[in-house]
């Protein structure tokens, strides 16, 4: 310390801090942290979008952030797979978004990094699927308000079926023996994904059990689900399951080019299949795992949730308000003109009429049907238990019984710390 | 950015200060000189190294899920948690079976190279720099390049198409563990990406090598290749091998990137760092537990590094040879 009185006069430092400050406004032009300085009403939001697929998302978001005149919103469009690690990173810095697109999981809520979003909700309530408001509530408190409603399911080629002589499946037994049926040797018959950890919850589903049941206990390890998984292992040794493709399953690209017959895969790709293939494309849900389950199909979706600890929690809401409960047509506009996705809002399902009919109308139908929504207490470390049961005894040889204990191992101490 | 432009400037002004009064001079200043020019790097490596180290000791005691300013005391709860994991338990043993893979074989393959290319009369700029460019490649990309071109599992990746010429099946390389084809991927990658590199390093050892030597073992009747391999160049390359091998298992040690991007969302073939990102920084973000991973990790290397200390006698200083 001396040393350094000795040597530096109260001038000097002065000198040095001037010129530090006269550095400040470059160095904040340099610094790339996602907001761009300077907006117009001086109030900015930052927003997290995982990357979506289709053509003009992107582009779509940002139009709609920049119709709104009280604040200037800016997006992070994060490519990549794991938009969840990104997201919960992030929210624990400074850096957060203020307002960010996920999936209803409680401990969000638990660990208070969530506001509570009753207010801008409550006067619409009735015009949303009630099945994406009760997926958003916790103790009576509204979460995140639902932008789109995203049913997964098969997708056939039914030229192809037919040339094999095949019928749409019924029971996972017969998608089995159509995946064997419809492999030649330039295609294969299945295509599920490559880690195929999508069809996880709608095979638990259609063995007629459920990931937790409504104490909030674990209900995914029964004989059926175990059952399910033996003929899964069976499947994926059977080398008719189309595997490490360039593109995962949420992407057409795996149908429309031909590698596989039949695909797993989500409505919203449902534009671009029929552009690739025209009328030679049908669905159909998971089907029955045993004789007692019932076929199923994944209502995933995304909704917008505002960061309670994030600097602009009012602006946030109100912002999440404007866009998503008050702008109809951009809601529209954000359902139907680049992937297909169903409006949670009863009034914008009721007029999207591209949805009316042929192919759409069929996934609305399977949607409507067969499908399960988000269970917000089925967070992400009990998603990941599962798709290690998957990797285990799916991928690997391992015994069901002993993955799935292991599994309810991990979700237990996960259940009590979330419930109690 | 703001980091560089910031530390520009504060610089020059004790420069400054001190060139106003010549007389004190750089005697009176060398303690502030000192200071100056480690300080930087002392407080860099306070805030980046110890204290993340420190925080996260703390962490490793209390329950922290999406947090990392958590205050609930668990004690050694977590490090029940991480131990009684088989995936983390697991991740060890992963490592070594890639550590026993990776470094014999690049070892081998560098130093090939190396006498390849030290052997060679024209050209030995050009294949130098050939074989060394991959070292410049990022994990990332050429993951990237081996997975979704080389060994992408439909019938038009480059492996498949190779072997579909044969007759052979198409091969899900990744996803399927049985049998353990990602080992392939994973090591043939990091042979590319890292043997041009421990070649460039044993190249400038192998031109250390006295001619005189060679001369005095032909007089002796040592023959060409092998023999002269064997007593002359094997020997001479001790001290570069020793370090070859110890910068490949640190090297292997950190291996993440090929892990992480070439093997998502699985049980097998994670090294302790892509176990311990799932735990603490993936979807789990249970920084608790995950810095109790870290600390045993730690203490796993603290204890492999002693014991290799006194087996291969590295830092003992040249004289105790």
């Amino acid at each position: 310390m001396s040393a350094l009185s000795s040597n530096w006069d109260r001038r000097s430092v002065l000198r040095a801090a001037a010129g530090l400050a006269a550095l400040g406004p470059l160095a904040a032009c340099g610094s790339n942290n996602g907001r761009s300085g300077g907006g117009s009403s001086g109030k900015e939001l930052v927003q997290y979008f995982h990357a979506y697929g289709e053509a003009g998302t992107e582009q779509a978001i940002k139009k709609y952030a920049k119709a709104y005149d009280k604040a200037q919103v800016t997006t992070q469009w994060i490519t990549g797979s794991d938009f969840e690690s990104k997201l919960f990173a992030s929210l624990l810095t400074k850096n957060a978004p203020d307002l960010f697109e996920f999936h209803p999981q409680i401990q969000l809520v638990k660990s208070g990094q969530v506001a509570d979003l009753s207010d801008i909700i409550d006067p619409v309530k009735d015009d949303f699927n009630p099945a994406d408001i009760a997926s958003h509530t916790v103790d009576g408190k509204i979460y995140g308000v639902r932008m789109i409603d995203d049913p997964q399911f098969f997708f056939y080629r039914p030229s192809l079926l037919e040339k094999a002589g095949v019928k749409v499946p019924t029971t996972l037994d017969e998608l089995v023996e159509a995946a064997a049926k419809l492999t030649t040797g330039k295609v294969k018959g299945l295509f599920i994904g490559n880690d195929l950890h999508a069809v996880i919850n709608p095979l638990i589903w259609s063995a007629g059990a459920d990931t937790l049941d409504a104490n909030n206990q674990i209900a995914y390890h029964t004989e059926g689900v175990k059952e399910g998984l033996k003929k899964m292992r069976g499947l994926f040794t059977s080398g008719h399951l189309l595997l490490d493709a360039p593109a995962d399953y949420w992407d057409p690209s795996a149908i429309n080019q031909g590698l596989c017959a039949i695909q797993f895969c989500g409505m919203w790709a449902m534009p671009q299949m029929q552009q690739a293939l025209g009328d030679d494309i049908g669905v159909f849900a998971f089907p029955k795992v045993t004789d007692s389950g019932k076929p199923s199909v994944y209502n995933g979706g995304w909704s917008m949730f505002v960061n309670a600890k994030g600097k602009n929690v009012d602006l946030a809401k109100e912002y999440v308000k404007w866009l998503w409960i008050d702008q109809k047509k951009y809601q529209e506009d954000w359902s139907l003109s680049y992937g297909f996705h169903i409006p949670p809002r009863s009034s914008l399902a009721a007029s999207a009429t591209k949805l009316k009919s042929d192919l759409p109308a069929e996934g609305v139908k399977l949607f409507g049907e067969y499908g399960h929504f988000d269970n917000i207490g089925w967070t992400q470390s009990m998603i990941t238990a599962l798709e290690d049961v998957f990797a285990n005894c799916v991928r690997k040889d391992g015994d069901p019984e002993a993955a799935l204990d292991k599994a309810d191992q991990t979700v237990n101490r996960e259940l009590k710390k979330l419930f109690g | 950015m703001s980091t560089t432009t910031s530390r520009g400037v504060s610089h020059p002004a004790p420069a400054k200060a001190a060139s106003a009064r010549p007389r004190r001079g750089l005697r009176g200043g060398a303690t502030f000189n000192f200071w100056l020019f480690t300080g930087p790097f002392l407080i860099g490596l306070l805030v980046f190294v110890y204290v993340p180290i420190g925080w996260s000791l703390w962490l490793s005691f209390f329950e922290a899920r999406f947090t990392v300013t958590p205050d609930k005391f668990v004690g050694f709860d977590n490090y029940r948690q991480m131990l009684e994991n088989s995936n983390f338990t697991g991740s060890l043993v992963t490592f070594t079976v890639f550590a026993a893979f990776i470094v014999p074989l690049t070892w081998a393959l560098s130093l090939g190279l190396a006498l390849l290319v030290n052997r060679l009369r024209f050209m030995r700029a050009f294949f130098r720099s050939v074989f060394f460019l991959p070292t410049a490649c990022s994990y990332v990309a050429a993951s990237l390049i081996w997975k979704m071109s080389i060994f992408s599992g439909v019938r038009f990746g480059l492996m498949n198409t190779v072997l579909g010429w044969f007759g052979v099946e198409n091969i899900a390389w990744l996803a399927n563990p049985d049998p353990p084809w990602y080992w392939l991927v994973i090591v043939s990658a990091r042979l590319w990406l890292q043997a041009g590199f421990y070649m460039i390093l044993f190249l400038a050892a192998l031109q250390n090598i006295p001619p005189e030597l060679y001369e005095a073992a032909a007089i002796d009747g040592a023959g060409p290749g092998w023999q002269t391999f064997r007593h002359i160049t094997l020997p001479q390359l001790r001290a570069t091998s020793t370090a070859v091998i110890l910068l490949l298992l640190v090297a292997a040690y950190q291996a993440f990137d090929e892990f992480f991007n070439l093997l998502s969302k699985t049980t097998w073939g994670r090294p302790p760092l892509v176990e311990l990102y799932y735990t603490a920084l993936g979807q789990a973000q249970d920084y608790g537990a995950g810095s109790a991973g870290a600390v045993i990790l730690t203490l796993l290397i603290c204890m492999v590094t002693l014991l290799q200390g006194k087996f291969m006698g590295f830092g003992r200083g040249e004289e105790a040879e």
